[in-house]
């Protein structure tokens, strides 16, 4: 046994000193190795796919009829696959013309019939994201003529009633919009699943990169499709692996085996800021954190004590110190940089105010929730400060950590008392939001609108609900816009939300890593702008 | 999740009789009825647990009616009885589903993810009884003195430190600061797919392939969690050979033999170590199925692509496909390794010959 031991000790020891320079490579000039938490990819098919890392490969793999320039986000919708479009003078058909001579990755070209497929099959498949198109009124029965292609050039797409053309053409700039090579879709069709099993694990469209291969929860690699119509990406290849964990995302971006680390906790990010090899990519990004309360449940549905909770959060506290350069406090329910973002913040930290509004209602000490809360680090921490202030108002408070599949069941299902989480825009135009939070036009149990905030809160806002209409509806763009920030007052004061941060994604990043885009509010992360 | 006692009471009635056949399929029944139990339990859990497997389809903004028909296809309106009869049937035909999480047959993913686990079990377990078998003997020899006393201090460290925080320190120190292995992951990136997959094990598949490179930095890559985990798996089998060893240090036998003029190592390490090693086998045993599927934190921190890590992100999504089947595997690697145990026990002790 003891030669045995020396024999095995010798050997492991000759083992790592043969292979200790190996973890000294630093990543090729024309490769981009990323460290990101992947886990939640459920299904690659873009009629399907709606996690966040999942719309960051189908941004890289397929292309839209409409999209965002990543060198200039701000400037709106532009031309994609869609060179150009008209739309009709009662505003309900559009009439596109598609791009030349562009190519899918299988060398197949690029037609309207591609086009009208990938619209039609996103609708057919109900989908959970298919609501981003049916909202227009396509359904089964009607699809043949909504959505048609008039001719290998055209695609003409009728909606049911007028809305504003920017509501319209940012939605088809949603993942639901990327648009599928329908020959290779229809070679792994399986019994009449317009290639649906095939597409939850493979790719076909005409991005920037080819999927080449993916191991779920372990990794994905990406290869530059030399035919991309827009340009030649410099990074050959991606590699995107699955590393959860901050500090060894951190140690390996350190190292220089990964170019790019994704998730990085604010202690990692401030351990890095020193080093002179890395620097730190910040990006405010469209998720809102917010807590909600119950109308069902009394006494949350008096005014009055939705006011006292509004003024027992530290906004600028938490911000500054457990979310550190994560979030920012915000307290309107459009992101910023979302056409008709509001600035103005009128709540702070003042438990005096929230003390004599819940004696003013009647609820001095008598108060007290249960607070559902995601059992993530994150969530975990506001959930702790928020509980520490409300209890200085008077506020009895019991943190329910769930895991978010759990605490989405008892929300959806209205028997919550207060629920604390987030909410990530589906489609970059204002009336994703408006949809969810100002949005209910049934607040009956039975209607079951569970897709929306202000119903699962059960939230009776018929007036609202008539203005939030009314500005999806709207042609004018800065009249749209200022009727967004009115209805977003209307809600800082009366909603029983309670929205407190948006998102800043902080990004660390190898020095000579230049044009990484990660896609702002509106988009997701491109790689094919990426030089080194 | 021991299933000692089912696969002991099987062993020793094959043993005690020469007819075989009729013996060993008692064995397959009670194998049959144990992996019947297992299902059963773990879908029970399934069920009742608070987490809705149809959200973890559909997703946060699905509409009621995308909702319903998503729970209809799941086949989750149907009787619980129902519900399990099909999936047993299925499960008989080697058919587990399709996990939600991974959009692909679950048996493929446990294909890719067991091994991985294999592989750092079975490295750990290595370094674990390499090292904890000789310190726990030199411990028992030495009992009351300097050696003992660090023999059983680094069993103490080894069971109180947090592997999280053990690993990453690991990390820090031997790939941050001394750069003497590789990082996270199982390979480097660019050696992923370089090597056809045959058996899921990295370090063997290179060197069928003959690839040394890839299998050095397969190596150089599992080295440290597998230390890590090794650590354990050395703190607890150092303690229990130093307490079985103690236990026959008190023998008569060994006095005899001193009494015999044999020298002192051949007393310890031939005849003592030879009666230790019967009870030790299942110590092994038991530590190697622990590492088996007990290791996710150490997939985390070390993001090792194994089935704890797996059937762990599986459970949190209400991906009930994914969980049964890797509890059912789970289970038959305990089986197999109680199985294995018996057999070895039949080599080291000839009075169950």
């Amino acid at each position: 046994m003891t030669k045995f031991t020396s024999a095995f000790a010798a050997g492991m020891l000759a083992a790592v000193a043969m292979t200790s320079t190996a973890a000294l490579a630093a990543t090729p000039k024309d490769t981009l190795v990323v460290a990101a938490a992947i886990d939640d990819i459920v299904s690659l098919d873009p009629a399907e796919a709606f996690e966040f890392s999942g719309g960051d490969l189908l941004q890289n793999t397929y292309d839209r009829l409409v999209e965002f320039d990543p060198k200039n986000l701000s400037a709106g919708y532009q031309p994609g696959l869609a060179a150009s479009w008209k739309v009709s003078e009662d505003g309900r058909t559009f009439t596109l013309t598609m791009r030349d001579g562009v190519k899918f990755q299988s060398g197949n070209p690029f037609t309207a019939e591609d086009a009208e497929f990938s619209l039609r099959r996103a609708v057919l498949l109900e989908k959970t994201p298919s609501f981003i198109l049916t909202q227009f009124g396509f359904t089964k029965d009607n699809i043949n003529e909504t959505i048609k292609a008039t001719d290998a050039k055209t695609l003409v797409i009728t909606t049911d009633k007028k809305y504003a053309q920017s509501f319209v053409l940012n939605c088809f700039s949603a993942t639901i919009g990327s648009i599928v090579d329908k020959k290779t879709a229809l070679a792994h069709e399986k019994d009449g699943d317009m290639g649906y099993e095939w597409l939850k694990t493979n790719t076909a469209g005409t991005g920037a990169y080819a999927l080449k291969s993916w191991k779920a929860n372990e990794s994905y690699v990406l290869e530059a499709n030399a035919e991309f119509w827009r340009a030649k990406p410099a990074m050959k290849r991606v590699f995107v692996r699955h590393v959860s964990e901050s500090a060894s995302q951190r140690l390996q971006l350190e190292k220089g085996d990964v170019d790019v680390a994704r998730n990085l906790t604010p202690d990692d990010i401030a351990a890095i800021a020193g080093n002179g090899d890395l620097k730190v990519d910040e990006d405010l990004r469209g998720r809102i954190v917010y807590m909600s309360l119950n109308q069902k449940k009394a006494p949350l549905n008096d005014p009055k004590v939705v006011e006292a909770f509004k003024w027992a959060v530290d906004y600028k506290g938490m911000s500054d110190t457990i979310l550190r350069g994560q979030y920012t406090p915000h307290q309107a329910f459009l992101p910023l940089t979302y056409l008709g973002e509001l600035k103005e913040k009128p709540y702070s930290l003042d438990i005096a105010k929230a003390k004599a509004l819940l004696k003013e209602a009647g609820h001095s000490d008598d108060v007290a929730v249960k607070i559902n809360v995601r059992n993530e680090p994150t969530y975990m921490a506001i959930a702790q400060a928020i509980q520490g202030t409300l209890t200085q108002a008077g506020i009895k408070v019991e943190l329910t950590p769930m895991t978010g599949k759990q605490s989405l069941g008892e929300y959806r299902a209205r028997e919550h008392d207060v629920y604390l989480g987030a909410w990530g825009p589906d489609y970059p135009d204002p009336h994703t939001n408006a949809d969810t939070f100002a949005h209910n036009p049934n607040n009956t149990d039975e209607a079951k609108l569970t897709g929306k905030l202000a119903w699962r809160n059960a939230w009776d806002i018929p007036g609202m609900t008539k203005e939030t209409e009314a500005a999806v509806q709207e042609a004018d763009s800065a009249k749209r816009a200022e009727m967004y920030r009115s209805i977003q007052r209307e809600h800082q004061q009366a909603s029983p939300f309670v929205i407190m941060f948006q998102k800043i994604e902080q990004t660390g990043l190898r020095k000579n890593v230049e044009g990484l885009v990660t896609g702002s509010a509106i988009s997701s992360v491109h790689y094919w702008t990426v030089t080194k | 999740m021991s299933l000692t006692g089912t696969i002991s009471g099987g062993r020793r009635a094959w043993l005690s009789s020469r007819s075989g056949i009729l013996k060993l399929g008692r064995l397959l029944i009670s194998l049959a009825v144990t992996l019947l139990g297992l299902l059963l339990i773990t879908f029970l859990i399934g069920r009742v647990m608070p987490i809705d497997p149809v959200l973890a389809v559909v997703g946060e903004r699905a509409t009621n009616e995308v909702y319903e028909a998503t729970r209809k296809a799941m086949g989750l309106d149907d009787p619980l009885i129902v519900q399990f009869w099909n999936y047993v049937t299925e499960v008989l035909t080697g058919n587990f589903g399709t996990s939600l999480l991974t959009s692909r047959p679950v048996i493929q993913d446990i294909a890719r993810v067991f091994p991985a686990t294999l592989e750092l079990a079975t490295v750990a377990t290595i370094i674990g009884v390499s090292i904890g078998i000789p310190a726990g003997v030199i411990a028992a020899v030495h009992q009351g003195r300097w050696p003992d006393h660090l023999v059983r201090l680094l069993g103490l460290f080894g069971y109180s430190m947090p592997v999280f925080w053990l690993g990453l320190v690991g990390l820090l120190v031997f790939y941050g600061k001394l750069d003497w292995v590789a990082g996270p992951g199982r390979l480097d990136v660019f050696f992923e797919d370089v090597v056809p997959q045959v058996t899921g094990v990295i370090l063997i598949d290179s060197l069928l392939a003959g690839d040394t490179e890839v299998f050095a930095n397969a190596l150089s890559h599992i080295i440290l969690p597998a230390s890590v985990l090794g650590y354990y798996s050395l703190a607890y089998v150092s303690r229990m050979t130093r307490s079985f060893m103690l236990e026959q240090l008190a023998q008569e036998y060994v006095t005899t033999a001193r009494v015999k003029g044999l020298s002192e190592a051949r007393v310890i390490w031939r005849h003592v170590l030879g009666n230790v090693m019967v009870p030790l086998i299942t110590v092994i045993a038991l530590s190697y199925a622990n590492l088996l599927e007990g290791s996710v934190l150490t997939e985390i921190v070390f993001a090792w692509p194994g089935i704890g890590f797996y059937i762990t992100n599986a459970l949190l999504a209400a991906d009930m496909n994914a969980v049964l089947g890797g509890t059912v595997v789970v289970g038959i690697v305990f089986i197999g390794l109680n199985l294995l145990s018996d057999v070895l026990y039949r080599f080291v002790d000839p009075r169950a010959r």
